[in-house]
């Protein structure tokens, strides 16, 4: 049999992303948060001399699951593409883990089992006889500790030898009802076996009525007194038990620093200032660097747009300095704030601080009907609202997931953080572009609030697993900047170099005040200058652009002059609520649909008028 | 004869009986006690995600600290910590161990 593509299967937190990249490379985010791996992502290895494709599939508990990140893995699966899988187990969790690795031998595709964290294991005294498991799974296992590379070459060294694991065996009655399904649904392939499981679990397939084992599964449900999938979770779970005591013998566990720590980060009270002390250290962290790193690119680039146009007149001159603008807005403003925020959040993540802050976060979620998870899309938004939208994947409530998307899309990430410190930190002061922060904070708070009462029920709450600290490796944290930065730099900085030059195109045609105009009812209730129409038109493709398109619309790199003070603090705040960008605006579409996608857009859009109108009227009050 | 007592008593008069141990809500285990999952008062779908996360009947369960607030509580199920909201953790019956 020869290999060609090969899947990577595992429950969060097992190590498979840190398997991953050393596979296949820098490709990949390797994530210590449940669920954040959403997407599928593919590279290629070298396996006995031949390339293969390794792909990483998202963190899954369970293959018979409702859960939407899950159902990405099974579904992958299922299609048939798979030549073999890799099934990362946690050793330290390894009854627990050998659940999902007996849904994989149901599967009947080729398995190799990667025993990893075995150093974790033996921390908690959990000693492994690996031969015996092997025998008694049929597949070969490797015993790995992958943040370390050990055990990784003999786990690719062994791969050719996957093969299917012999099937397990239920209960009598269980196996019965299976065979009964079996026939019911008119067996055509070796798949048989596992459609009927799944259909005992209540997991709908396509292709096969729903209705069809009722009876058989209502029988089997009645003579054990609970719902057949929960008798099929059970019985796994006992199987699972008995493997891990044939297998494990379990000393005693150490007390670390870890546990030490986690005394005090999870504190009943102390957690709450060092939290705030943390995500303080992150702000202040990124906007340091960045400023530092700003103050280094901005400058030289700025000289050579200054040179650049005197050389070519006409229009084409003015295209060409305004895509010219567009290219170093990218290197100059976005991506000295953008890389450090990313770094500081991946450590987090990595670590595994970032759970720890959806539970203690969890019961000030409540106040606005949400659940601690949904901190992590929040936290997210602060970098960006595209991920921050793909995150609401970890929720398993269909409202949970729409309410905290419509919120996330107005937690200012770091486009319009650039609008927000560009303008008001540079002309009006630090102290006041802090004050629109918590200005957000308190509107999102306010939205939250007003949505509890519009979307009631509430979801069924936090339910999420608390991973240990882990050492973080740079080479997951370089992979996972790497592919979240590439986002960037692949779709936003193209559009960003083009968007500059068409405004220069419009500009040099004299077509300006037209779109002026056009969105003079949002301009005109803010108490802002016709001007600024433009630059918040394009704000609807990048943030950013706002800041940048407000110096050209002005034709002045001294807004001072152009802008009051108080003009520019009601600029940013209706940037900050008003229409996300249309990377995003693409997401939302995507994970909630158009009709929905619409009510976020002309929601954040009647806010950001009304938090616009209201801060008018305070300052004109004040002043 | 036993559904004819947990008609007249309920099911937790006959528990009680063969263990002798007091029951309680998982939100009331205080931190550092342990209990055994008697039962969990919900739907398939939690008892299943609960199940994948090891808190399924017979389960040792440990409390380690209860969120400031009326937080969420972090109970240690089979060597993995577990982050579970007060609704959840009412749902979950333990049979208090000493």
């Amino acid at each position: 049999m020869s290999l060609q593509r090969i899947a990577l299967v595992g429950q969060p937190n097992s190590g498979k992303s840190t398997v991953f990249n050393f596979l296949a490379g820098y490709r990949a985010v390797a994530s210590n948060f449940p669920g954040t791996t959403v997407d599928v992502l593919k590279g290629k290895a070298l396996v006995a001399g031949r390339t293969v494709e390794i792909v990483d599939l998202p963190g899954t508990y369970s293959l018979i699951s409702d859960d939407r990140a899950e159902q990405v893995t099974r579904d992958f699966l299922l299609s048939g593409g798979v030549d073999a899988v890799i099934n990362i187990v946690d050793a330290s969790l390894l009854s627990r883990s050998l659940e999902l690795t007996l849904e994989l031998i149901e599967l009947g595709l080729p398995l190799v089992v990667c025993l990893n964290m075995m150093d974790e294991a033996e921390h908690k005294g959990i000693e492994i006889d690996v031969d015996r498991l092997s025998a008694r799974l049929g597949v070969p296992v490797v015993a790995s500790v992958a943040a370390r590379g050990v055990g990784l070459k003999r786990l690719l060294a062994l791969l050719p030898a996957a093969r299917a694991a012999r099937q397990i065996h239920y209960s009598a009655d269980v196996e019965e009802a299976l065979a009964e399904l079996v026939r019911l649904i008119q067996p055509e392939e070796l798949q048989s076996r596992y459609a009927a499981i799944r259909l005992l679990s209540g997991d709908p397939i396509a292709g096969v009525d729903p209705e069809a084992g009722k009876a058989i599964q209502n029988r089997l449900a009645a003579a054990r007194g609970e719902d057949s999938a929960l008798v099929l979770s059970a019985e796994r779970h006992a199987l699972a038990m008995t493997l891990f005591e044939n297998v494990a013998q379990v000393g005693h566990a150490r007390i670390g620093w870890r546990e030490c720590l986690d005394g005090l980060l999870m504190h009943r009270f102390l957690a709450y200032p060092i939290l705030a002390l943390i995500l303080f250290l992150l702000f202040f962290g990124v906007y340091k660097v960045g400023g530092f790193l700003e103050g280094i690119f901005l400058p030289p680039l700025m000289d050579a747009t200054d040179a650049l146009s005197g050389v070519i007149p006409d229009i084409a001159g003015d295209i060409l300095t305004g895509a010219f603008q567009g290219l170093w807005a990218g290197v100059g403003i976005v991506l000295p704030y953008l890389v450090p925020f990313l770094f500081f959040l991946a450590l987090l993540e990595d670590v595994g601080y970032l759970p720890r802050v959806g539970y203690l976060m969890d019961t000030i979620m409540h106040r606005v009907g949400l659940h601690g998870k949904s901190v992590i899309p929040f936290l997210l938004g602060y970098g960006c609202s595209v991920p921050a939208v793909l995150a609401t994947r970890i929720l398993e409530d269909e409202r949970d997931r729409l309410v905290t998307s419509a919120l996330a899309v107005m937690v200012p990430c770091a486009g319009r953080a650039i609008v927000v410190f560009g303008l008001v930190g540079r002309y009006v002061g630090p102290a006041a572009a802090m004050g629109l922060y918590l200005i957000n904070i308190v509107v999102v708070a306010i939205v939250g609030w007003l949505l509890k009462r519009i979307l009631p029920g509430t979801g069924p709450g936090l339910i999420m697993e608390i991973p240990p600290y882990r050492q973080p490796t740079i080479r997951t944290l370089l992979g996972k900047i790497w592919l979240r930065l590439r986002e960037f730099i692949v779709v936003a900085w193209p559009l960003l170099v083009i968007t500059s030059a068409l405004f220069a195109l419009i500009e040099a045609l004299g077509w300006t005040d037209q779109l002026n105009l056009g969105v003079r009812f949002l301009t005109w209730p803010l108490g802002l200058p016709a001007q600024t129409g433009v630059p918040l038109v394009f704000g609807v493709l990048r943030k950013e652009l706002s800041l940048i398109m407000l110096s050209q619309a002005f034709g002045t790199a001294q807004l001072s002059a152009a802008l009051s003070q108080a003009q520019m603090v009601i600029f940013s705040v209706f940037v900050l609520f008003y229409v996300p960008c249309v990377a995003t605006i693409a997401a939302l579409w995507r994970e909630l649909g158009l009709r929905r996608a619409a009510y976020v857009l002309g929601g954040t859009t009647a806010i950001a008028l009304t938090t616009g109108v209201l801060v008018r009227g305070i300052l004109s009050w004040i002043i | 004869m036993p559904n004819l007592l947990n008609a007249a008593f309920g099911i937790s008069f006959i528990r009680d009986m063969e263990y002798n141990f007091p029951r309680v809500s998982l939100d009331a285990l205080p931190p550092g006690r342990s209990g055994r999952v008697v039962s969990i008062r919900g739907g398939r779908g939690l008892c299943l995600r609960l199940g994948r996360l090891g808190l399924r009947q017979g389960a040792m369960v440990r409390a380690v600290t209860h969120g400031a607030w009326r937080g969420p509580l972090l109970v240690e199920v089979n060597g993995a910590q577990v982050a579970l909201g007060r609704g959840i953790a009412r749902r979950i019956v333990l049979q208090l161990l000493p």
